[in-house]
């Protein structure tokens, strides 16, 4: 995974070409909305499912690439498989296994809005070129200097990775093999030399920087572009899609 | 165990903790923000964005526990070693968004809570068990390393905590059950948080010895031990 184009797949889908901004409000939304899905509401979490695996068709994301990059979550499935013998309740009997109903239900709930919640953000991620998500967060006054920050965590992030790459292939390449942590001293120490080429790499961008006329400021005058009405109700319609349903199983409930 | 992350998925905890817990994170990373900048004023951009992309890199970097199974850094302690804790916790938050909304990782909804644990309890239980340390501890090597490694081992422990925690105040209702979880949870973040600590108290001895000036938790004195020379590997 490169930790500089985040998750990106370029294309030229209608979802790609929606204004960042908007995409991280409605990722918001949609993702509130899941969260207030009552649990026994099972359909609506097959209605969310469907439109998310609209969306990502429309986006022209493969299936298999979606699914792959949803194991980030697989410590927490493992909480959800969990659920069913520690919560207490009435119990169930399927042959010789007894779990708790609630339990049941609290590792739907949590399978079920996890994986719908990774996948609400994988659409996001995919559909969005890392500089978008900073100018969608600058049109949503996210503040500047934390903006500033990551931006150039994000521009150095290449280099410092690719030092990591290469002190790595430099250790395997003199037969460093560690297979316990009480072998790892290199790996540690190398860690050590990448903080003082980066702190060091720091202080140089900062000299030119200030050479240049940097007095804490970045002088943008571009801001990222606002997006028309048609746009926001464009993204808004799924969320929005979604929030119908949890209101309307939140009432039935 | 490779990539075990703490990052919380949706719902896990209800949503008037999280809405808390984003309430708590943003004033507290506000506070980072003044705090650093008062430290490195017009400085902070560059250096904090370097420091970010250290620690970013310092993730993705697997390394052994025992044969098979491997870990990476979540980086807290190393943070606060390093940078302080100002400077440290506003690095690792931003770790987190930037995971959260490019690669996925926690949900959005989650992020205050995400930010809350990893980054700031984290990094700011490192320093305050560092600080404690170093004051008992003789300024060597040796003592700065279990300085560094309690802090660390702390650490991941307390970010694990501050999950069980949340997840006791908003979390699903387990009954009996919750001290089992929370004793399996405890449990495998401190075989996590060992790790953890080996490492960044072997990195942070490495730049102390070379530049003593970039620890942070030194607080510009040099180790008692005249320093060996540390060899850079190209």
């Amino acid at each position: 995974m490169n930790p500089v184009d985040g998750l990106h797949r370029p294309g030229d889908s209608p979802v790609h070409r929606l204004r960042p901004q908007v995409k991280i409000v409605a990722l918001a939304a949609f993702t509130c909305a899941i969260a207030a899905t009552p649990r026994e509401a099972v359909w609506a979490f097959g209605c969310y499912a469907l439109l998310l695996a609209g969306l990502f068709a429309l986006a022209r994301v493969p299936a298999a690439w979606v699914l792959s990059r949803s194991l980030v979550e697989s410590p927490f499935l493992v909480l959800a498989l969990a659920f069913p013998f520690m919560v207490a309740g009435p119990e169930v009997h399927f042959g010789f296994i007894t779990v708790s109903e609630p339990g049941l239900w609290a590792g739907w709930n949590l399978f079920a809005k996890a994986t719908l919640g990774v996948w609400a953000a994988l659409l996001l991620a995919a559909t969005t070129p890392v500089a978008g998500v900073l100018a969608g967060l600058s049109r949503l006054r996210c503040p500047e200097i934390l903006l500033q920050i990551t931006a150039f965590a994000i521009r150095y992030a290449y280099l410092t990775v690719a030092e990591v790459t290469q002190m790595r292939l430099a250790r395997l390449a003199r037969c460093d093999d560690p297979r316990f942590l009480w072998q790892a001293g290199a790996l540690a120490r190398s860690l050590g030399v990448v903080f003082i080429r980066s702190f060091e790499r720091g202080e140089r961008v900062w000299q030119a920087m200030a050479a240049r006329g940097y007095t804490g400021r970045l002088p943008l005058e571009v801001g990222p572009a606002p997006a028309s009405a048609l746009q926001w109700a464009a993204a808004l319609s799924a969320p929005l899609a979604a929030g119908v349903i949890a209101a309307w199983t939140a009432a039935a409930a | 165990m490779s990539d075990l992350a703490l990052h919380i998925p949706t719902d896990v905890i209800d949503g008037p903790t999280s809405l808390a817990a984003v309430l708590v994170a943003a004033l507290v990373v506000g506070l980072c923000v003044v705090r650093a900048r008062r430290h490195l004023d017009e400085r902070l951009v560059p250096l904090a964005g370097l420091a970010t992309a250290f620690i970013f890199a310092a993730q993705m970097l697997n390394f052994p526990i025992a044969a098979g199974v491997s870990g990476h850094l979540l980086g807290g302690a190393l943070a606060a070693a390093l940078l302080g804790p100002w400077l440290g916790a506003l690095c690792v938050t931003v770790v987190i968004v930037i995971q959260a909304l490019l690669f996925a990782d926690g949900a959005v909804t989650a992020l205050g809570l995400n930010v809350a644990n990893m980054a700031l309890i984290a990094t700011f239980t490192a320093y305050a068990v560092l600080t404690l340390a170093l004051k008992v501890l003789p300024r060597t090597r040796g003592g700065l390393a279990a300085a560094v490694f309690a802090a660390a081992v702390v650490s991941v422990v307390a970010a694990s905590a501050g999950f069980v925690l949340q997840f006791w105040i908003g979390g699903e209702e387990v009954g009996q059950s919750f001290g089992a979880m929370a004793a399996a949870i405890l449990g495998t973040h401190v075989l996590v948080g060992l790790g953890e600590a080996a490492i960044t108290a072997g990195a942070v001895t490495a730049v102390a010895l070379a530049r003593p000036d970039l620890v942070h938790a030194l607080r510009g004195t040099r180790l008692a031990q005249a320093p060996r020379d540390l060899k850079e590997t190209a």
